[in-house]
Order: C-alpha cells, then structure tokens, then sequence
C-alpha cells in the first residue's frame, strides 16, 4: 500500500523548478560585502528592504504598539486569546482604508467583505477551493509567479492553462490570447472557472492597462467564470500610467448590479508593500457573500497572529504614517528601479518598460547562444556561476519566449546594485570580445549544456520557495 | 429569483457551498446562544456563562509579568526594534532555527524530559487545525479514512475532511470501560472500513483526550503501536493538551513508548502540537507537526507555506520558551491551578450528585448527566442540554456533537474563567438539580422535559439564588476583541 498521499509523492509543490536551484546555490556561496565579496549576489527575491527606517522610526515612535499595550493596559491576554476567524475589527478597518488610500480612493473596501489569510500563498489557495473543483482550470496570463502552480493546483487539484502573451505588444493580454486560451483548454476537457492575473504583473514590473483590464471582465462576464486579480504589487507603483485596480474598472463600467459583481476578487497583502513578508498577512475581498463566507471559514487552516493583527492595525490606522510611507516607498522603488535600468543599459541590456514591482523584466535574447530554452537555461547557469548573480529565467516563469529573466532591485544596499552591474559589465564584455572567435567556442558551450542537463536534475528538495 | 441563486452558487465549488466546515453541528448552537446572550458579571449577570471554549485563562498573570520584564521578546520595542527588519524580513518555511529548539526544548519539559525532540523535524502549521488538515493531505488521498475513537473534538469532522475529501471512520468506546480504546473496538471499526470498501490510513489519537480529560495509559499505547504497525497504517497523536496533565498517573507521551519499541516503524508515527491549550496562546496560531518520517516532515514543510507562522511570534515564543527557568515555574504552576480548579467544580457538582468521568487532564471534565434523562435517547441529551442553555444559562457541549455513543454526557470547561465565575456556574447548576429534584405540580411536569422553559416564577427564584453579590471582576470570560 502506498503509505503517503498522492499529493506527497508527486512534484506538484513546483520546487523543482530552476527557480529552487538558485536559489539553494546562493545559500552555499551568499555575497557579503566583508565576508565573502565574491559571494552569489541574490537578485532573484522580490523583497522590498527600501524602507524599514520608516517602519523603525515608527515604532520607536509609538510604544504603545509595542509590548501588548492598549489605553495603558496590557492586552496581551485579550490578544493571546483572540482566535475569531473575522479577524481583528480595527485591523480589518486599517487594511481596508490602507488598501482604498494605495488605489487613490477610487475605490471604497467594506472590512465586512475581507477575509484575513496567512499571506497571499493562503489567499490564493483558498480562492481556488472556493471556486473550483478539482479538475476544473483558471486560465494564467504568462508569464507569471512560479509559486502558482504550487498554491493554485497542489493541494486543490485545479489545473492551470496559460493565456500566452508576446513581447511583441510588451506582454500585453489580447483577445485572442485569452480566445486560445479558452479553446485550449476545451480541447483537454477542462472546465475552466476563472481567469487569475497578477496586477501589477510579477514577473513584468508593469501594470495592466484600462483596455486590458475591460478585455478581461467583458471575458469573464461573457464566459461566466471568475476573475482574481492578485494586487499583492499594487503600492509599488512608482511611475505612470498609475494603477487601475480591477474594482474600480467594475464601478466605472458601472457592473455593480451584474453577475460580474460577484464573480470578481481581489488578493492582497503586506509581503510586498511593506516588506513584512515573516508576518504572513494575506486577504481575500470580494462582494461575493457567499465566497466571503467560505472563505472566513477556511481561513482557520492560516489565521494571521493576533499579535501582528494588533501591531499592523496601529501602524495602518496612523494615516500620517501611511501617507508618508506610500509616497516615500514609490520614490525609493523609482530610483532603484532606474539604476538597474541604466546600469543594464549601459551593457547594452534592455528591460521592458516598466513602472511597479520589485523587479525588472531584462531582455538578454540577444547574448543567448540560441534561441532556445536550452540557451535560456545555459545562459542563465553562466550568470549564476560564472557572474555570481541569482537571477530567475523567465522560462521557470512560464514565458513562451526564452531570453527573458527576472532581476530584482529592492532586496540589496545600493552598493551591492551597482556592483551586480559591473559584475555584469564585464561578463558582457568578455562575452563581446569572445563572440568574435571561432567556432570552437561554440562546442565548448554545447559542452556546458550538457553539465547544464545534469545540475538541472540535482534535487534541492529542501529549499524555501516563499519569496515571489 | 431562486434557480437563479442556485445557479450562482454553481459557480462555487462543492467544498464551498457544501456544511463540511461542520459548522451546522450542535457544537455551534451553544456558541451561537452565548453570542446572543454573553454573561457578564456587572453588563449582564443573567447572561449565558460560557463552558463551551477549552481555553486556558489560569496563567495570564505569569505570562505577563514574563512579557513585561523581557522586552527584548517583542521586535516593536525600543529594547526589541533592532531585530525588526530582520524578523519581518524572515519568511523561510523551515522556521526560525531558535523557535524550532525552544518548541523542541518546551515539548521535551513537558514530558518531564523522559524524550528529546529534534528540532529539525519540527514544522510549522496554522495552528492545531492546519497541522490536522496537513497531516491528512500529506498522508491519505480523497476517499481514503482515518480511525478515530469516539467521543472526539467535533473540528475534526472538518480538519480531516472538509477540503481533503479524507473520510472518518469512528471507533467505538463507552463508559462500560470508562472509554479506553480496546483492541476489539480497533479491528471492528477497521473492518467495517474495509466491508465499505475504504482504504484505512491510520489512526488518529487525542491524548490527552479531548472531550474526556484522561490520559491513555502505556499498555493501551504500546497496543495502538502494535495494531498500526500489525495493519501498516499511521498512527497521528494529538498531544495538544501534553502539560494540561495535573494528577497522576503521569503523562505517557507516544514518543516515549516509540523508545521503547525498537520493532516499531518509525516513519508511521506523527505528533501533533500546538501552544493553544498548553500556554493559552490560540490567538497567536503557533501549530506543530512532529513527524518521525523523513518525507513527511519534507512535504508538510512545503505545504506549511500556506500557514506559517508570523515571523514576530516565532521571535517571541522562542525568548519566553528557551526561559528554562520561567518555563519550568509556569508548566508546574499551571498544573496546579488546573487541579484546584477541577476539585473545586467536581466536589461541587458531587454534592448535588453529579458525577464526572474520573480525569486527570484536560481544560474540561465530561459531566455524567444520563440519570436526568428520561429515555436514553440523542433527543432527549438535546432537550437537556437546551434547557442548560436557556433556563440555566450555561453553554456545556453536548456529548453528541462528539459523536459520543452514549446520550446523556456533556463537556464541561473549567478554566476560561475567573473564580467569581466558576461560583456563579456552580450555583446555577446547583440550583437547576435542586429545581429538578422538587416535587412538582402536575401543570409543570413536563417542564423540563418537552417545553423549553420554567415557569416565569420558578426562573426568577432561579436568578434570585445565583445573584450573590460579589465583586466586579477584572476578567470577562467574553472573548471580546480587545480593540
């Protein structure tokens, strides 16, 4: 008898993807600026370290926050006892307003309608055993977060169909993508519930724009199926065109007594924004009752702590700290943002226009040694072994193009940016001045894709997939 | 209008719009009584007192006084803060290594380190209920079933099933053996498994148990390994309520009989934690699966993604726990605290004869009320236990909603609340037996039986009776938020 379970046993959990492999060689040779300079630079996190001082300078303003203090008293017991799966009322009402002050205050969130989850890998799961039954497809714009495959089919047995989308129009979602998509999945017998997008888009930096964003609910308002827009980026936009949250689309297209009402939901959480990704803060807000409800009851499987509801409830209901934070945070995104730009730039490399995230989409078809994710995966192995950068290739990223990777930009000092790009610098020019010798050359870059083959089946089971 | 809502519905899965989050049962109708009508000694001192909630409110005071001599164990502190970015930063699903050593550290006190844990097999979970519905994903397949001997924690019916499509075989035990799981139960419910058809998993054990308050004693453990190991199936032991042990015998842990049997396979054996009961942390979700076999721990440690615990309580319960010497003071004083507070309620409750199971753990006693039933009848427990609720006004749990064989048994939490309280409760229950035995006049004969209520008159001596005065209390057992 098989003594585990199907889902024990099988890969679904994704960590065997290059994505993992990166990462655990990073944790064996980690730069650090004294220890060990010639260290793997880590560039494949979507952390965003830029603003801790304000999140410091905060709480050592505000000692109440601290040490289970309310009025004066300690609550601690009140906290330690507090499991109420409708989560903390004052926390709840923060989110909602933070969330609302993010999308300019174009958009107005009920606390009622707001499941609290244990970060936005909980959220997203329960949303698809909510809305799908095993079997049953949510159709993915690609390329995206690899941690879906893992969130959104693992455990639930739903299926993913990509919506393949082309640097051809920047990535952008067209009809027809999302037609094939549909078709696709009819031809494997796939009932399809819902279309899930990342916006701002992970791995792209960009956000999506009004058309496409009325592209997507006409879809799933003339398919009947949902739609999840994963928001989880949405306070990093640093640059126009700014950010249309799909909700707001919704009351512009005035769809508020339509089924399409019910049928659009939103994830969110504080990994990103405000760098707290240790405090597992994820929510689900949809004016679906009845996924709120199913919602609220499956979270017991991933409350947040009440200790962070309460902490996270002060620092968001302080709306001159959230004013501040929001404005400053965008400032320091756009900066590092444009020294990664440049710096790429400056060796040649471009980077698809972007304005959010943590990340740049770097377009590097042009030093691959051929069009293929075989050149896509040696040239990334040179990058991780020879330049030292952890960097994510956009095929672990389910891009239908190879030659794309993921850097990021906010997990780092601005020294250690500046040295990644002269790092790149000369790889780029070694790489220059080699491509003009022989053929020679080229074997010995078939050679390495055969050590590429071999490294790629090692198994690093043991390492953490968190970050995005 | 209708069809139109059903269609809807459609829209959502079967495991959304179907009741497997069991919140249908009996189990929740006390609760929904005590959130309508909340005892409150000064606000509303008729309301219902609530003994429905296994908490342990006995320690708060040790706690605290912990908490607030150390500040460095909170990151939002000027003592604390420089750990911050770092804490909020870490998100690694093996856990802070420091957290997994003082949980390891803890579980090893609490068995009077007769074991030692290794911390790298500890993994996080969503608390008890994650590590539940963990378990039985990383072990069983939909359709495949775990034994679980009655009477057991309702939430089980929706850990083990709701989402995992895992199925729940009971094993029969009753009072003729003070509910000691035998032999001839396990093989019976195993084989009923297999007459359905259902491919049995493993074993699911409380212990200490929960609604009983006993502990298994080593011979029945070392059976439990013989028959898991005999049928090659898991054997998962919840041991949440470990340090709530607060008489002899002492506490059997299963990793101590495990030690004991070389012949045993490891890799079938899995212990649940959680610091919900023990420290009377529930609000703070720090869940724990134990697990003896190498892939287990690999996969439950990926699926812990989807309920870690905060990094800024990781953080805090490794300072309080790597305490030795406020952990060995706290887990000796609440026992302690437990004890007093059992002897207190079950003398009580003997004086107007009601019995209990005889226990020795736990945060509740499981109430003998089957001589107040007038057929040994489900119906009847229910009629019973609504006129607990409404003329009485206390929330107990009834024991059908722990799928108990035997109508007639209740559950009753002694540590969520204050003494003041405690008195009250033991008034009104002595009051409400007094009432029982009195003769009574024909036109209220079938009071208690079949109508829901006591005369008008015959309620207010009632409350007359239990309306001591007494001072406010500092403490409200209303879980309220504290915002």
């Amino acid at each position: 008898m098989r003594p585990l379970s199907r889902k024990a046993t099988c890969n679904s959990h994704g960590q065997d993807s290059s994505y993992f492999l990166g990462w655990q060689e990073y944790e064996k040779r980690p730069y650090d600026a004294v220890r060990n300079p010639t260290g793997i630079i880590q560039m494949g996190l979507a952390e965003n370290q830029l603003s801790f001082d304000l999140l410091e300078s905060w709480l050592a303003a505000n000692p109440d926050a601290a040490s289970f203090k309310g009025n004066g008293e300690s609550i601690f017991r009140e906290l330690a006892l507090f499991q109420d799966y409708h989560g903390l009322p004052a926390f709840k009402k923060a989110l909602t307003e933070f969330m609302s002050e993010i999308r300019r205050n174009k958009v107005n969130f009920d606390p009622t309608n707001l499941v609290l989850t244990a970060g936005a890998t909980s959220a997203n799961e329960t949303l698809i055993f909510c809305l799908a039954e095993e079997g049953e497809a949510f159709l993915l714009p690609t390329p995206y977060y690899p941690g879906f495959d893992r969130d959104l089919k693992w455990r639930t047995g739903a299926e993913i169909v990509p919506i393949e989308c082309h640097s051809s129009n920047g990535f952008k979602i067209t009809q027809a993508a999302l037609d094939d998509a549909y078709e696709a999945a009819q031809k494997r017998n796939l009932r399809v519930k819902g279309v899930l997008i990342t916006n701002p888009s992970n791995p792209l930096g960009t956000t999506l724009t009004r058309e496409e964003l009325n592209l997507l609910l006409n879809f799933v308002n003339a398919k009947d199926i949902h739609l999840i827009s994963d928001e989880i980026y949405s306070g990093t936009v640093f640059n126009s065109p700014g950010f249309i949250s799909v909700m707001e689309v919704v009351r512009d297209l005035k769809l508020e007594n339509t089924d399409v009402w019910n049928q659009v939901h939103i994830v969110y959480s504080l990994s990103k924004d405000l760098g707290l990704p240790g405090f597992r803060v994820g929510a689900i807000y949809s004016n679906n009752d009845a996924v709120v409800s199913a919602a609220t009851k499956m979270s017991s499987f991933g409350l947040i702590s009440s200790q962070t509801q309460y902490l996270l409830s002060a620092l968001l209901s302080d709306k001159n700290f959230t004013k501040n934070y929001i404005k400053e945070n965008q400032r320091r995104l756009r900066r590092r943002q444009e020294m990664l730009v440049n710096g790429l730039r400056n060796v040649g490399i471009e980077c698809l226009q972007s304005n959010a995230g943590l990340f740049c989409w770097v377009d590097m078809r042009h030093l691959m040694s051929s069009n293929t994710f075989e050149g896509e995966m040696e040239l990334w192995k040179k990058i991780l072994y020879d330049v030292r950068l952890n960097i994510s290739a956009g095929g672990s990223c389910h891009c239908s193009e190879p030659g794309w990777f993921r850097v990021c930009f906010s997990n780092m000092t601005e020294d250690t940016l500046n040295l990644s790009m002269q790092r790149l610098k000369n790889f780029v020019n070694s790489m220059n001045s080699s491509s003009s010798q022989s053929h020679h050359q080229r074997m010995k870059n078939s050679r390495r894709r055969s050590l590429t083959k071999w490294v790629l089946r090692l198994s690093f089971s043991d390492r953490e997939p968190e970050e995005r | 209008m209708e069809s139109k809502t059903s269609e809807r519905k459609q829209l959502l899965s079967k495991i959304a719009t179907g009741n497997g989050h069991g919140e249908d049962s009996p189990y929740f109708d006390g609760w929904k009584a005590y959130d309508k009508d909340p005892f409150h000694p000064t606000n509303n001192p008729y309301g219902v007192i609530q003994m429905g909630l296994a908490e342990n409110q006995l320690c708060f005071d040790l706690i605290k006084d912990w908490v607030l001599n150390n500040p460095k164990a909170s990151i939002c502190t000027i003592e604390g803060v420089d750990e911050f970015k770092e804490i909020a930063i870490f998100q690694d699903y093996h856990g802070l290594p420091e957290f997994r050593q003082a949980i390891a550290n803890f579980m090893g006190k609490v068995r009077g380190n007769k074991v030692k844990f290794d911390p790298d097999r500890i993994v996080m979970s969503g608390g008890a209920t994650g590590a539940h519905e963990m378990i039985a994903f990383c072990l069983a397949d939909p359709g495949e079933a775990f034994l679980v001997p009655v009477p057991y924690y309702p939430g089980f019916d929706r850990d083990l099933r709701w989402r995992t499509g895992v199925q729940v075989v009971p094993v029969h035990c009753d009072s003729s053996n003070d509910f000691k799981i035998t032999r001839t139960a396990l093989e019976d419910a195993y084989e009923r498994a297999k007459e359905a058809n259902i491919k049995v998993k493993g074993l699911l054990i409380t212990n200490p148990s929960n609604p009983l308050g006993t502990i298994i004693d080593r011979e029945t453990l070392k059976g439990l390994l013989s028959f898991i190991n005999e049928k090659s199936i898991h054997l998962v032991c919840d041991e949440i309520y470990a340090a709530t042990v607060f008489s002899q015998p002492g506490f059997v842990s299963i990793s101590e009989v495990l030690e004991e049997d070389p012949e045993c396979n490891r890799g079938l054996i899995h212990v649940v934690y959680s610091l919900s009961k023990d420290m009377g942390f529930p609000g703070f979700r720090v869940g724990i699966v134990y697990s003896y076999n190498d892939a287990v721990v690999s996969c439950a440690r990926k699926m812990s993604s989807f309920g870690l615990v905060s990094s800024q309580t990781q953080h805090l319960v490794a300072s309080m726990l790597s305490d030795d010497q406020f952990v060995d003071k706290f887990i000796a004083e609440s026992k302690k605290r437990l004890a007093a507070r059992y002897k207190v309620f079950t003398q009580g409750l003997e004086e107007v004869k009601i019995g209990c199971l005889n226990s020795n753990a736990g945060l509740f006693f499981w109430m003998d009320l089957r001589h107040l039933l007038k057929e040994p009848t489900d119906a009847e427990e229910m009629a019973l236990w609504r006129i607990i609720i409404k003329e009485v006004k206390l929330n107990v749990s009834p024991g059908s909603s722990f799928h108990c064989p035997e109508p007639g048994w209740f559950r009753v939490c002694f540590a969520n609340m204050d003494n003041e309280t405690m008195e009250i409760a033991l008034q009104r229950i002595r009051s409400f037996v007094v009432q029982a035995k009195k003769p009574k006049v024909p036109a209220k004969e079938k009071c208690w039986h079949g109508n829901l209520r006591l005369s008008f008159k015959a309620s207010r001596r009632l409350e007359d009776a239990i309306m001591a005065p007494h001072s406010m209390s500092p403490h409200s057992p209303i879980p309220q938020s504290p915002l």
